[in-house]
């Protein structure tokens, strides 16, 4: 007993939906890798309380669940005065989030280029900002590439769990389908192929760049850790 | 702006006793079962007949990519319909150990062709029966060498189950959750709940290597 099928319409419905969670994506990897930039070179920074701040901040967000993140964010934040709707505090968390990620692998990409290089343009005459921008970045941003793409996957499926503030993307719409048509299998189905619509190509494409690549460099660059309930 | 105050968050201290466990509990489960599921799956799909290498691959595949959320969702809403009524807690449990375990295989696996070939037929040579070739020359050298990704997937799992309250299981941030209704200090609980989290994720770490450390004499 249902107040209605799955149809055509349910279906519609879950494809509209799933544009919010690619549009969170979106915006989680742009504010993300904005982030990240700034985290990593925190993290290679001379000074020491600067490097250990950025270290502070990667632990803390690669240490807790992100849904406890969102949590703070969203129902937290009210006691700064804040009352942010559920898209703004999950596009914040994910961004802030994804930064601590982003960081990680642009340190790893950064580090993998063989410390020699620091050294000559040293030696050349160049400060540290402009040997990472002529030297180090060229270099590493080739490393960089195919664990962006796989941190993208972690990404997209992620943002299931803005559900849970209410945010309204694919995995909220599900529910609301659920509920009103009580075909679990189709539903979720359903959405569980869109995902992997979504997700699945970057895998391989990631997968692939990784092989491609200079196998001894790139294996000391990879995704530090995947995240949590992804 | 309101002041902080962690005196009610306190006053519930023996409700985070209560997550915290609940929490652990369900993170071992699904830990032993996701791992038994990862090494069954690894062996069968370097190993065993050539029918069970497609459904393991896209088991795997399709579990790396589709979200957790929707993975504990599908189990919890689906199973009752084919007749196998679970609680909350033990759909969790599924849920979480069939997202480990695909992972797990992906890991082992990547043990398992680390492994010479050379190695394997050595040990046939030297007459060995076919259980004790795959237990001290494949299955143990493959855990030895994949035991710190494993781990750190193990890590992430205590962390993913923070989303199975979703479902209505019980676990830390669930009880979190009804302590905010109750008490309205939401921000002092998520902090709480955050420093839980963290200190069981160190701890957890340095657990693990220092089992490793027994087990394999492997060294951080």
């Amino acid at each position: 007993m249902s107040l209605r099928d799955f149809g055509p319409n349910e279906f519609m419905f879950l494809i509209a939906a799933a544009r919010w969670t690619i549009l969170l994506a979106l915006v989680t990897f742009a504010g993300g890798g904005a982030i990240g930039i700034f985290i990593a070179a925190l993290r290679i920074a001379p000074s020491r309380p600067l490097r250990w701040l950025a270290i502070a901040y990667i632990q803390f967000f690669m240490g807790t669940p992100i849904l406890i993140q969102l949590f703070m964010a969203y129902y937290g934040s009210s006691l700064l005065g804040f009352r942010p709707d559920p898209w703004t505090a999950a596009a914040v968390t994910f961004c802030i989030n994804a930064g601590a990620f982003f960081g990680e692998i642009f340190r790893g990409a950064i580090e993998a280029v063989p410390r020699g290089q620091w050294e000559s343009a040293k030696s050349l005459g160049l400060g540290f900002l402009k040997t990472l921008r002529l030297v180090i970045l060229p270099q590493a941003l080739q490393l960089m590439v195919p664990p962006t793409v796989g941190l993208m996957v972690q990404i997209v499926k992620t943002t299931s769990v803005a559900s849970l503030i209410g945010l309204n993307e694919l995995t909220r719409a599900a529910i609301k389908v659920n509920t009103v048509t009580f075909e679990p299998f189709m539903v979720f189905g359903t959405v569980a192929i869109i995902y992997f619509a979504l997700c699945w190509p970057l895998s391989l494409y990631a997968t692939r760049l990784e092989k491609r690549g200079n196998g001894k460099i790139q294996a000391k660059v990879k995704l530090p850790r995947l995240m949590p309930a992804s | 702006m309101q002041n902080l105050q962690f005196g009610p968050v306190f006053a519930h201290s023996d409700a985070f006793i209560d997550g915290v466990i609940s929490t652990l509990v369900l993170a071992a489960l699904s830990i032993f079962f996701g791992t038994i599921i990862g090494l069954l799956g690894a062996i069968g799909r370097s190993y065993g007949p050539r029918i069970l290498s497609a459904p393991i691959g896209a088991y795997v595949e399709i579990i790396r990519n589709t979200p957790l959320l929707i993975q504990l969702y599908f189990v919890f809403f689906t199973l009752p319909l084919v007749g196998i009524k679970l609680s909350s807690n033990w759909a969790a449990i599924v849920a979480l150990s069939i997202h480990l375990g695909a992972y797990a295989i992906e890991i082992i696996r990547a043990g398992i062709d680390s492994i010479p070939q050379g190695q394997i037929e050595a040990a046939k040579s030297l007459g060995l029966r076919p259980y004790r070739i795959v237990r001290h020359v494949i299955v143990v050298p493959a855990l030895k060498a994949v035991y710190p990704s494993l781990t750190a997937q193990f890590i992430l799992q205590i962390m993913g189950t923070s989303i199975v309250g979703a479902i209505a299981a019980e676990e830390l941030t669930a009880i979190a959750n009804n302590l905010v209704m109750q008490t309205f200090r939401s921000f002092e609980i998520y902090i709480v709940i955050a420093v839980i989290y963290f200190v069981i994720v160190q701890s957890a770490s340095l657990l693990f290597a220092g089992i490793g450390r027994l087990l394999f004499q492997w060294k951080a």
